[in-house]
């Protein structure tokens, strides 16, 4: 209260304005005040105080926001802010709007009001895979008063009793969290949908709430609070691929429709749970759905990167004719096997399901019958218009690389250039 | 306020990669020298294209977190954090003596200092020798040893080798081992050889590389002798050519890391009040080399 008092009423403040709470420095020495329901002029200073006293919620609303989570146009502030449904920016009118009348009335996102009774509940958002929930701080004594405390669960546990999850309270422990999937496979990728369940966070700081969301989904936050802005950089995929150097500057030659199946196989909502806003270029839009995730991606990430370089290595190949003879179940085949892998399900077809083409028996079966030497088939002879010897047209070199750059630094990254 | 970026290379394969930056980050944050610290890689997230504005603070100073000076530092670091009329020329330097350059970026408003990667710093000689120390378990390690410092060579930067022979003379400067031999995984003197470099009765190897992987968990030890498999283990110290070799790990995983991560700051201007003494104490680094300076 004594801060509020403070900035309200100094020297050089004309007012303040802050998500419908309105105080107006009269020219008088005087003081109006003006709350979504209510309005008074002529206010003394005990008086004002005394007023202030009957608006809690928009007094502990103000000193939370203020005070507690202070760095105005910060995305941290901004993230905290819409978590509660809060509007983002401006909260409030700068000085010389609020000498000529602030007005309460403005598009303040939902009144403080009706946010605090949501939040004795807590009001719940989704953040990709993420489940956060904000809460008013239990009031101790009349300490605390409209302190926020934040929860972050996965969405799939949403019903799941706390008790029966596994408690943390530091956010760097999400570091563990985000590292294997389910199957303990390493997740190269944060943002991929294969977010363990089993875990939650309870009652954290504004701070820690979003470095933990930070951990999970790193940089995240600073780009929706960018796009909320209307300022999100977007790099298309042209633009990328031509700053890349060394190993990776051929991305670049990577054929336009190839684009799309990079875009298919890696960026839709089944493979990441960023929002792909990133072109082939400025003006040429992908027909690939960028999916509909919370927050955007701004350019093609190193995983991206890193598949492309292999793609643009295997498009530079010529196509060929082969000759090679299958049952028509047996063309299924291998599209179920295709499809079984491109799903990655295959973890899920039953031991003796010799029904799903996809089965261990029925691959195996099938590399018996077809593969003996170890093909499916063998080039047609003197098919003229296509290339026999080109199998690796132009990118011998860069793919020798990929033996020093792209798989030896990746199990173990020394290897690279300068480290 | 002022903020510490750790930049590192991380891994898409390796989930261990990333280690040692986030113990060396969590360890700075401890210390409470900077407002706020960050993490970002090249092969992780967040990006090195995307970590500048993961912080609030104006003033960003960026470590790297790489053992050598060319194609990462000089090239695609900067170039990925849009760091502005960057030219290698800033940084001054020979080869192993980078220093800092102060620039804006193009994505947000901020100064950023961009300082040599750790591996030039000399306060690495430092780590080098708390590394001796660490595995041998010998804290005035030195007399009737040879240390043994190994780095990957030269393939395509010539700057890789000049690091290690940097530190590798540094510490033979110190008069403390027997010995001080660098050694290469792929080039001459190789690692393959080390006993055949070194005759003292106990050895000490210690891999120049910031993370454990690949080449610090199997070629080396099984280059050496070491090891017949990797996957078996070997012992430490264990015998070769009736030579005593300790081997640990990488020198990029010894805590005292923290403490060139700090320096790099501190040089180029950060206010780290006491956090080096707090490092000091907490990982019983010591300045061999009465560097610091």
């Amino acid at each position: 209260m004594d801060n509020l008092l403070e900035a309200a009423t100094a020297h050089d403040s004309s007012g303040l304005l802050f998500d419908g709470l309105a105080i107006h420095q009269d020219d008088g020495g005087t003081y109006s005040l003006e709350t979504p329901d209510s309005s008074h002029e002529d206010l003394s200073r005990t008086d004002l105080e005394a007023a202030l006293y009957e608006v809690p919620a928009l007094v502990t609303n103000w000193h939370f926001w203020e005070h507690v989570v202070a760095g105005q146009g910060t995305p941290r502030r901004a993230f905290l802010r819409w978590c509660e449904g809060a509007s983002l920016e401006p909260e409030s009118d700068d000085e010389s709007d609020a000498g000529t009348g602030p007005d309460p009335d403005d598009d303040h996102g939902t009144p403080v009001a009706e946010r605090y009774r949501a939040l004795e509940t807590g009001v719940t958002r989704h953040w990709g895979e993420l489940e956060l929930t904000a809460r008013l701080a239990p009031d101790v004594e009349g300490h605390g008063q409209g302190r926020r405390v934040y929860d972050v669960r996965h969405v799939e546990d949403a019903d799941v009793p706390a008790h029966e999850l596994e408690g943390h309270d530091h956010p760097h422990e999400a570091r563990e969290i985000v590292t294997t999937d389910e199957k303990d496979r390493y997740r190269p990728l944060k943002t991929a949908p294969t977010l363990v369940t089993g875990w939650h966070f309870e009652g954290l700081s504004g701070d820690d709430f979003v470095e933990t969301v930070r951990t999970i989904y790193p940089a995240t936050i600073a780009n929706w609070y960018r796009e909320q802005r209307g300022e999100l950089d977007v790099d298309h995929w042209l633009e990328t691929a031509e700053r890349q150097t060394g190993i990776y500057d051929i991305v670049d030659e990577l054929p336009r429709e190839a684009v799309e199946w990079v875009a298919e196989a890696c960026c839709v909502d089944s493979q990441c749970v960023k929002r792909r806003e990133w072109q082939y270029e400025d003006g040429d839009e992908l027909a690939v759905d960028g999916g509909d995730g919370v927050f955007p991606c701004r350019e093609p990430c190193s995983l991206v990167t890193a598949a492309a370089r292999r793609w643009t290595v295997l498009e530079s190949e010529d196509e060929k004719r082969w000759h090679l003879e299958l049952t028509t179940s047996e063309m299924n085949q291998l599209v179920e096997i295709v499809d079984a892998v491109a799903e990655g399900r295959t973890d899920e077809i039953r031991e003796a399901d010799v029904y799903d083409g996809a089965n261990r028996y029925r691959a195996r079966y099938l590399r018996a019958k077809r593969m003996g030497d170890g093909s499916l088939g063998h080039e047609v002879e003197g098919d003229a218009g296509h290339d026999d010897h080109d199998s690796e047209s132009g990118h011998d070199d860069h793919d020798s690389e990929s033996d020093h750059d792209g798989h030896d630094s990746e199990r173990d990254h020394d290897s690279d250039d300068d480290h | 306020m002022q903020a510490l970026v750790i930049v590192a290379h991380g891994s898409h394969l390796s989930p261990g990669s990333a280690q040692p930056t986030y113990d060396h980050a969590d360890t700075i944050r401890e210390t409470g020298a900077f407002d706020e610290v960050r993490e970002g890689f090249w092969k992780e997230e967040p990006s090195f294209r995307e970590v500048i504005r993961t912080v609030e603070s104006d003033e960003v100073y960026v470590v790297p977190l790489f053992i050598s000076e060319g194609y990462f530092t000089e090239q695609v670091i900067p170039r990925e954090l849009r760091l502005e009329d960057w030219d290698p020329d800033r940084w001054d330097s020979d080869g192993t003596s980078a220093s800092q350059a102060t620039l804006d970026v193009g994505d947000a408003a901020k100064t950023v200092h961009y300082c040599g990667p750790v591996g030039t710093h000399d306060a690495m000689t430092d780590v080098i020798v708390q590394r001796a120390e660490s595995v041998t378990g010998d804290p005035d390690v030195g007399e009737g040893v040879a240390l043994v410092v190994v780095g990957h060579g030269t393939e395509r930067n010539e700057n890789s080798a000049r690091a290690i022979e940097y530190h590798t003379q540094r510490v033979r400067d110190l008069d403390r081992f027997d010995e001080v031999q660098a050694l290469y995984m792929d080039e001459e003197p190789e690692i393959d050889d080390v006993t055949d470099h070194v005759d003292a009765d106990d050895v000490v190897v210690v891999p120049l590389f910031i993370s454990d992987g690949f080449h610090t968990q199997e070629d080396i030890p099984e280059d050496m002798g070491l090891t017949d498999d990797y996957r078996t283990g070997w012992d430490v110290p264990g015998e070769v050519d009736g030579q005593r070799i300790w081997y640990a790990g990488a020198v990029g995983t010894e805590e005292f890391m923290a403490d060139v991560l700090l320096e790099r700051a501190a040089d180029a201007g950060a206010d780290i009040g006491d956090a080096l003494d707090q490092v000091a104490e907490w990982t019983g680094g010591a300045p061999a080399t009465g560097a610091g300076d």
